[in-house]
């Protein structure tokens, strides 16, 4: 009965609390990086234990501000750093200088002293080109953004919704700062005419190109490198005009009641080893030095990163959604 | 006991029949069982009814939850990008529904009326899509007619995603549903009908149209409904299937996990109470139609030995078979391959649910927990409800509040009641808020959404018994909950776990209503499926959906060993 629910509900509750070392951690990582991530900071700090929500960029934001009131986040890990831009706008963030935060590049993280968040690496688009598939369908593999407004490919491409994907929206952010407002919704438009499917996650579209739905999926360089790695007959093309980009970046709930321990992650977060650790994953890393090589991504990101105004992309999120979504979210099949 | 005299007793029974009642004392045990209807009716209010006006008074408020008026909703009619949906969403259920309808008709219609060989096979196989979650089907249907799939050539270039790849979708997960509705409308037949007709040398046809049909009309109407309302609230297949056309169901997902935007998710959800609302009215109305249909001196009708009609009937319903396990085989052979389309080697490695999203092999052990503490529980409530509604005496105002309580859930699509109660659970204001994000709110929220078939199951099985159980009871002076005991949960123990089997399957591959109310150590295994399927590994959710069928089945096996020997111990009085 009701007693027994709410006696198993106050068990949870007790349970929950037991352990005064429990950081909840909100992230966007992928779930087969977080592992890595975890085993060294456990190393360094097994007094310390992590429970982790993970989800989609535009989902874990959204869980944050709609927790705005009873927050339940100690510390968030990895998130696009517009995200946090506008969840410090909101006024859930506390500053924090990790120890060993002047090691990291001053780009690297929020310009504000002390900082409210710190940046771990860079994750910039990436295009997952199905080479099998091209080749039976005759389609000539993408060196440019512009190439994929062009007719050969049309109902050929998977492209992330950018309302909840994070990976969505730095694509569609790089493309209007490159080319300006006017002639980024107009090769939008130009492209949406070449889209098959708008998915939910970044991950999707590679993963998509993958398993040959379609030829080209707009993606990311860690899904494409680890896609490929995978065994899938992709190739992980970086588009000649330049890559749109985010940075992933933590910062402390200015709620938390863990805030050592959340001291501890974001301290963390910006040694050396652990920088280490993210650059298997990406190419550009906040620790100087740190620097590796994608295998299967040809090409050099960091130099490809388009121009990139975080405060605008921030700033203009909501307005620039609500356009895309006007655009081309309603826009149904035709049938 | 004081005597009374015969003329004291005339006297009452003629107040009775003028229609006021006798008057008796209130016993101990009426008070009781009055206390705890109107503790139940509390619980109700505050897991069904709360969540809702929560839900209504979020629509209202702007973004500083100051009160707005009607500015949401102009706001989502003023967006043709929005109120595209409900156009998709009416036509999407309108033709799922006639097609669906259609072939649930003609497979009961097979399973009753005929005599066509492997009828118990069909009945088990037509009951496959209850045990998987919606989101199995369509994830089904990529592998078959996607751009890679086996069979897309059928489709004559014609995309799977979007209108085409939904209604298959619905159609098979709504199928059992209409069929047990059609199965039962046309069970009931009364033979004396058809005698009649082959006395006037009516052609089979013109029976069929003159006494078939119309003999099972209400359960036309009533399956016409439930699964419209099953499909416009559905938003499992076209979250997978749907490509961009967009619906009701999946624009409440993509406003309130997407785009932060809980005020407009409200919104939608008001509007997909509305069908839900409706479909129920007229289900209500219908059912108090029907009972009245069969009279006392009908005859039941017994299918005769058809050579052609059976042969016809096989093979129809042998179709709608082949395409139900062809849907369950296909994603069991994708789940099972190493990279689908271009390495078809069976290999495990999909099942290795702990490297990807969704929560790993742990949101699977979550989910037999929430399921086996939702059927728990919900038995126990629901049966408990069923028995102080029917059996309290007088109280009648309290008694049709909770009727009305007991039945609202049947009403409420499961992603709005979901949507209900993070309004509703995570207020700080509110002293229950501590739940949020606990397995007990995923209990409580299950509960409910599938408190009212499992009331109506109760209520049947509780009606069945005679009331003089209780008089008897009552007369030599035992409390009532003795009686409970001791003689009316023995003698409806079938019901109790029917119950109890159809609260713990639902549980399992329920999505819409627990998909916003889910945490970290609560992740559960048809979410992990949407999750998984979100960020492109979809084998791996086709795996997961068929772990979650695996384990359904094999509950519903353990479940008809035990009613065969239970029941077979504890029912023998029903056998003469």
């Amino acid at each position: 009965m009701l007693r027994r629910a709410l006696f198993a509900a106050a068990l949870a509750v007790v349970a929950g609390t037991a352990n005064a070392q429990e950081l909840t951690v909100y992230t966007a990582l992928e779930a087969d990086q977080i592992k890595a991530y975890q085993a060294s900071f456990q190393k360094a700090y097994p007094s310390i234990k992590i429970k982790w929500v993970r989800d989609s960029t535009g989902i874990v934001t959204a869980k944050l501000l709609a927790e705005k009131a009873a927050p339940k986040a100690d510390v968030v890990f990895g998130l696009a750093a517009t995200s946090l831009m506008s969840l410090d706008k909101e006024g859930l963030l506390q500053a924090y200088v990790p120890v060993g935060l002047d090691k990291i590049k001053a780009s690297m993280r929020d310009p504000a002293n002390p900082p409210k968040w710190v940046g771990m690496d860079i994750w910039a688009s990436a295009i997952c080109f199905n080479t099998v598939e091209a080749e039976k369908k005759k389609i000539p593999a993408p060196a440019s953004w512009a190439d994929l407004a062009k007719p050969a490919y049309k109902g050929q491409i998977a492209m992330p919704n950018p309302a909840s994907s994070g990976t969505g929206y730095l694509m569609v952010a790089g493309w209007l700062q490159m080319l300006g407002e006017e002639a980024g919704w107009k090769y939008m438009d130009a492209l949406h005419e070449n889209i098959a499917s708008y998915t939910h996650s970044g991950s999707k579209p590679c993963r998509q190109a993958a398993a040959g739905e379609y030829a080209v999926g707009l993606s990311f360089e860690y899904r494409a490198n680890r896609t490929k790695k995978d065994g899938a007959p992709i190739e992980a093309i970086l588009p000649k005009e330049g890559l749109g980009w985010d940075m992933e970046a933590s910062a402390i709930m200015a709620a938390t009641k863990q805030l050592d321990a959340a001291k501890k992650l974001l301290d963390w977060s910006v040694t050396e080893e652990a920088n280490k650790l993210y650059a298997q994953n990406f190419a550009v890393v906040a620790y100087p030095g740190v620097q590796a090589k994608l295998e299967h991504v040809k090409g050099d990101v960091e130099a490809q990163l388009a121009k990139n105004d975080f405060a605008w992309s921030a700033t203009h999120r909501e307005r620039i959604l609500a356009e895309w979504t006007k655009r081309y979210d309603g826009k149904s099949e035709k049938k | 006991m004081t005597s009374v005299t015969s003329n004291q007793l005339d006297a009452a029974a003629a107040e009775a029949a003028r229609g006021r009642p006798v008057r008796q004392r209130m016993s101990r045990d009426d008070l009781l069982m009055r206390i705890m209807l109107v503790l139940l009716t509390l619980w109700l209010v505050g897991t069904v009814l709360l969540p809702l006006g929560a839900l209504l008074r979020k629509s209202v408020e702007g973004p500083a939850g100051e009160f707005v008026g009607l500015a949401n909703f102009v706001q989502y009619f003023s967006n043709p990008a929005l109120t595209a949906s409900i156009a998709n969403s009416i036509w999407i259920a309108s033709i799922s529904t006639v097609i669906c309808v259609l072939l649930s008709f003609a497979f009961a219609y097979g399973l009753t009326r005929t005599c066509m060989p492997g009828r118990s096979v069909f009945k088990l196989v037509s009951q496959i899509p209850l045990l998987a979650p919606s989101l199995l089907p369509a994830i089904s249907l990529v592998y078959l007619f996607g751009n890679q799939g086996i069979a897309k050539d059928v489709l004559l270039g014609a995309s799977i995603y979007g209108p085409i790849g939904i209604v298959i979708g619905e159609v098979f997960w709504t199928f059992p549903h209409a069929l047990i509705i059609m199965t039962t409308a046309l069970a009931t037949a009364d033979a004396r009908l058809y005698e009649a007709a082959a006395a006037l040398k009516a052609s089979n046809w013109r029976t069929f149209w003159t006494v078939t049909v119309p003999g099972a009309r209400y359960g036309l109407i009533s399956a016409t409904f439930v699964v419209f309302t099953l499909v416009i609230t559905d938003f499992g297949v076209p979250k997978v299937i749907g490509g961009q056309y967009n619906v009701l169901a999946t624009d409440i997902y993509k406003q309130v996990i997407g785009q932060q935007n809980f005020r407009m998710g409200a919104v939608v959800g008001l509007l997909l109470l509305l069908p839900a609302v409706l479909s129920f009215a007229v289900d209500q109305y219908v059912q108090r139609r029907q009972s009245a249909a069969l009279s006392a001196r009908a005859v039941p009708y017994e299918p005769k030995p058809d050579r052609a009609i059976d042969t016809f009937a096989f093979i129809a319903c042998g179709l709608i078979a082949a395409a139900v396990l062809i849907v369950i085989g296909m994603a069991f052979f994708a789940s099972l391959a190493t990279l689908w389309p271009y390495n078809l080697t069976p290999s495990l490695k999909n099942y290795d649910f702990d490297n990807m999203d969704g929560g790993g092999w742990q949101s699977f052990y979550n989910s037999l927990k929430m399921a086996g503490m939702t059927a728990v529980v919900g038995t126990a409530l629901v049966f408990m409800g069923a028995y102080l509604v029917e059996k309290t005496k007088g109280f009648h105002t309290g008694r049709f509040i909770f009727q009305l309580l007991a039945l609202l859930p049947l009403a409420v699509p499961g992603i709005v009641l979901g949507l209900g109660y993070i309004f509703f659970f995570n207020a700080p204001s509110n002293p229950a808020s501590f739940i949020y994000g606990t397995m007990a709110i995923l209990v409580l929220c299950t509960v409910a959404h599938f408190y009212s078939v499992a009331h109506l199951t109760a209520v049947t099985a509780l009606k069945q018994l005679d009331q003089e159980i209780e008089t008897v009871s009552a007369s030599l002076r035992v409390p009532f909950f003795r009686t409970f005991l001791l003689v009316t949960l023995p003698v409806c123990l079938p019901a109790v776990l029917d119950i109890a089997m159809y609260l713990f399957v639902n549980a399992l591959t329920t999505v819409s209503a627990v998909v916003f109310l889910y945490a970290p150590e609560t992740t559960l295994a048809s979410i992990a499926v949407l999750n998984m399927d979100d960020a492109g590994d979809v084998a791996p959710a086709a795996a997961m959906a068929m772990t979650i069928f695996f384990a359904a089945t094999l509950v519903r096996v353990l479940y008809i060993l035990l009613t065969r020997s239970v029941l077979g111990r504890t029912q023998a009085w029903r056998r003469r």
